[in-house]
């Protein structure tokens, strides 16, 4: 209870009071698919531990629009997650030393924490020329995700790259790129799509966090949670598919009146994913909403197997 | 894009820049009081006061306290190259803690028409797929959104630019390059380049009276240096990306980078380019408020070509470019009243050569494709980060990140904190190594930069 009230009295110092924390708990609970009954529990998950869980989170080949996205969460604001509860030990974009310094802090935070840290990759491992592709400080990707990842209670791949290979996994594919799991043969939680909702990756934390196990997953390791349903079964515009209502030209009065886009290529109906729900940027908007189709970001290779994306098959 | 350029830099100064010049773990020795002082005389921000700061502070401290640095840890606290005192610190430690709450609003403007970012989706060729949200409600939105970003980078971003440049204004002589690239960007009408609102232009050894037009024909990719085959320089229409990995040698090849020149030369591109072609092409806005920075810091043009010009030039384009924005979304408001809704046109992918020429917020970035039988042939992109960060070309000349360094003063090769704020300044979409000389005993240190 001590800690409780610590927490509510930090809180308030920055500005939030316990109503509106107690609202972003059942936001987040509501997307991780737990009942109402798991809200308060949620909740003691941020009344900060005494030791932060230790994170390492590694880039290999990727844009960094994951972390970019990550960066952008509001449930949390990401300078409670990073200050208060989690320690990021390790993220070549965001921390302050760099060369030697940042290598050194890595090494230094994958023998402290052996076994107890959770690795994050965002970005595709080089596997072809024994990775030769890829490489930070002379080690390549292979190696160190060999090294970095085998030694963490759990890793989660987040994005399209860390997960399925993503845009440079794409045929020809020549530097032979793969999802980490696959890469170096381990188990991984995969927050698919290109980038995650940071939710999905913020849920899955908790989720670890409060049940100290990893959330249910389907057989691509994704969880069920955020990717149990197809965007076509939460779609906002389902109604238009039944009654036979389409967009066949952007910029069109259909398109004005927020018919399907099926015909203009929407993935919808393939994909996994919660975008109509959770929907990006504090529930700002999804690609359907801003009249754009599905392009199926969270499915293994959607860069061959999803295209044409204006095209439907 | 405007709200892209918003986002990003204040993202640069705060998040990826800013440790270089501020010592946070300092900032636990700042008195409150002074600091709530200190930040009232320099900036106008919405928050502040003893309180504030103090707990601030005490945030700051339980977080050292814990023994957990996180993304802090290994930084170059106590070093030597650090010149803000504690209060200094400790202000722009709080304001780096509120650009990062900033920014996930400012990235919320690409969402209200873009649907989401980062990775925007509501393009498609021939326009926008977002017909349906011009509506007053999302415009609304996108206004509100866009004021307050604007506000932070008038009121917060540029006084604690101003306020951190005036303790280091020798770096306004330290790594300055010669030449400087902008294909420009913003299109005021159809008029392009002629109307752009940060103009296309061409600046060869800091000659700003000498500023020309650019030419894409200009433009060539060396790959002498690079692990693609082929030795000799080529246009990119004419563009080949052979991989041929070999190993580590800086006397053959060394990067998967290729080496961009313009007329034979390497040349800096981004903010500091973008600006240098305004201000020396006579535009109002930009010589504003660069005449202005130069006056408040009592420094001259010259000083501009350095770490410091570039890290002020991203902060007052920023300026330059919000203000525009509130033009635009104006007009198209205008539009809308008039009934023009018009999003999209209709096309026939058409076989042939074409370019496409931008400036987004790192630098230059040009497109070239070949379309045969309605699909790609050859597609050849040049990156702001292989303008700035490639290697050397066929004849041996340097590009614009390795020639910025010769000479920066280091006063810990061990902990080559100067090398990272110049590398830093050029908002350096790679990771890349840096190697240190000590002119005195020749001691060379290998430093990596990420």
């Amino acid at each position: 209870m001590e800690k409780e009230k610590d927490f509510y009295q930090r809180l308030s110092e920055h500005g939030v009071s316990r109503r509106d924390f107690m609202k972003f708990c059942t936001t987040l609970t509501a997307t991780m698919g737990l009942s109402a009954t798991w809200v308060p529990k949620v909740a003691e998950v941020f009344a900060a531990p005494m030791q932060r869980p230790p994170v390492i989170w590694l880039h290999f080949a990727e844009c960094t629009g994951c972390s970019e996205g990550v960066l952008r969460t509001m449930y949390p604001w990401i300078d409670t997650l990073v200050l208060e509860i989690i320690s990021m030990e390790y993220h070549e974009t965001v921390m302050a030393a760099a060369g030697h310094q940042a290598e050194d802090a890595l090494a230094a935070a994958v023998k402290k924490y052996q076994g107890k840290y959770i690795c994050v990759v965002e970005g595709a491992v080089a596997t072809k020329y024994n990775g030769a592709y890829g490489k930070i400080g002379g080690r390549t990707f292979l190696e160190i995700a060999n090294d970095v990842c085998k030694k963490a209670a759990a890793t989660i791949a987040i994005g399209a790259c860390a997960t399925f290979g993503g845009v440079q996994a794409a045929a020809p594919n020549p530097g032979g790129y793969k999802g980490v799991g696959e890469a170096i043969g381990i188990k991984t939680v995969n927050i698919a799509g290109c980038p995650p909702n940071p939710i999905n990756f913020v849920g899955t934390v908790v989720n670890y966090l409060l049940l100290g196990k990893l959330p249910e997953l389907d057989s691509l390791g994704r969880p069920l949670f955020a990717y149990g349903k197809t965007v076509h079964d939460q779609c906002p515009r389902r109604s238009h598919f039944e009654n036979g209502e389409f967009v066949t030209e952007f910029g069109s009065e259909e398109a004005k009146l927020g018919y399907c886009l099926y015909e203009m290529g929407c993935k919808g109906p393939s994909t996994y994913n919660n975008c109509p729900i959770a929907k990006f940027n504090d529930g700002t908007s999804f690609p359907i909403e801003a009249g754009h189709p599905c392009i199926g970001c969270s499915e293994p290779d959607f860069w061959d197997k999803m295209s044409p994306f204006f095209e439907s098959t | 894009m405007g709200a892209q350029f918003q986002h990003d830099h204040i993202v640069h100064f705060y998040h990826l820049h800013a440790l270089d010049w501020v010592d946070v773990v300092n900032a636990l020795k700042a008195d409150p009081k002074k600091t709530a002082a200190l930040a009232d005389s320099v900036s106008n921000a919405p928050w502040g006061g003893a309180a504030y700061y103090k707990q601030v502070a005490q945030r700051l401290q339980t977080f050292v306290d814990s023994g957990q640095l996180g993304p802090f840890t290994n930084g170059y606290w106590g070093h030597s190259a650090y010149k803000l005192p504690p209060e200094a610190n400790l202000m722009a430690a709080a304001h780096y803690i509120e650009a990062l709450r900033l920014q996930a609003k400012t990235a919320r403007m690409h969402a209200v028409f873009g649907a989401k970012n980062p990775h925007l989706q509501s393009l498609a060729i021939g326009g926008v797929t977002c017909v349906k949200d011009l509506n007053p409600d999302r415009i609304a939105e996108f206004m509100y959104l866009w004021k307050e970003s604007q506000d932070f980078i008038e009121k917060v971003y540029i006084p604690d630019l101003l306020a951190v440049a005036s303790f280091y204004k020798d770096w306004g002589a330290i790594g300055g390059t010669s030449n400087f690239l902008a294909w420009g960007e913003f299109p005021v009408t159809d008029k392009e380049p002629d109307s752009l609102l940060m103009p296309r232009g061409v600046i060869m050894k800091r000659n700003l009276q000498g500023v020309k037009m650019a030419q894409q024909q200009q433009v060539t990719e060396h790959v002498a240096r690079s692990w693609y085959d082929g030795s000799k320089d080529r246009h990119p229409f004419k563009g080949e990306t052979k991989p041929e990995h070999g190993d580590y040698n800086t006397n053959k090849k060394y990067s998967w980078l290729k080496a961009p020149r313009y007329d034979g030369e390497p040349c800096e591109v981004g903010p500091l380019a973008r600006v240098l072609v305004a201000y020396a092409k006579g535009d109002k806005a930009t010589q504003t408020v660069v005449n202005k920075t130069l006056a408040d810091l009592g420094i001259p043009v010259t000083a501009l070509f350095s770490t410091l010009g570039r890290t002020a030039a991203r902060g007052l384009e920023t300026v330059v470019i919000g203000q525009a924005m509130e033009g635009w979304i104006n007009e198209l408001v205008g539009n809308l009243k008039k009934g023009n809704d018009k999003t999209y046109t209709p096309w026939k992918m058409k076989d042939g050569m074409g370019y496409g020429l931008n400036d987004v917020p790192r630098g230059s970035l040009g497109h070239w494709v070949q379309i045969e039988k309605g699909k790609i042939k050859n597609y050849q992109y040049v990156v702001p980060s292989t303008w700035n960060l490639g290697p050397r070309d066929a004849k041996g000349k340097m590009g614009p990140v390795e020639e910025s360094l010769i000479g920066t003063p280091i006063a810990d090769p061990k902990r080559p904190l100067e090398v990272l704020r110049t590398v830093h300044s050029f908002d350096p979409c790679i990771a890349c190594a840096v190697h240190v000389i000590d002119p005195d005993s020749n001691q060379v240190y290998k430093v990596r930069v990420t």
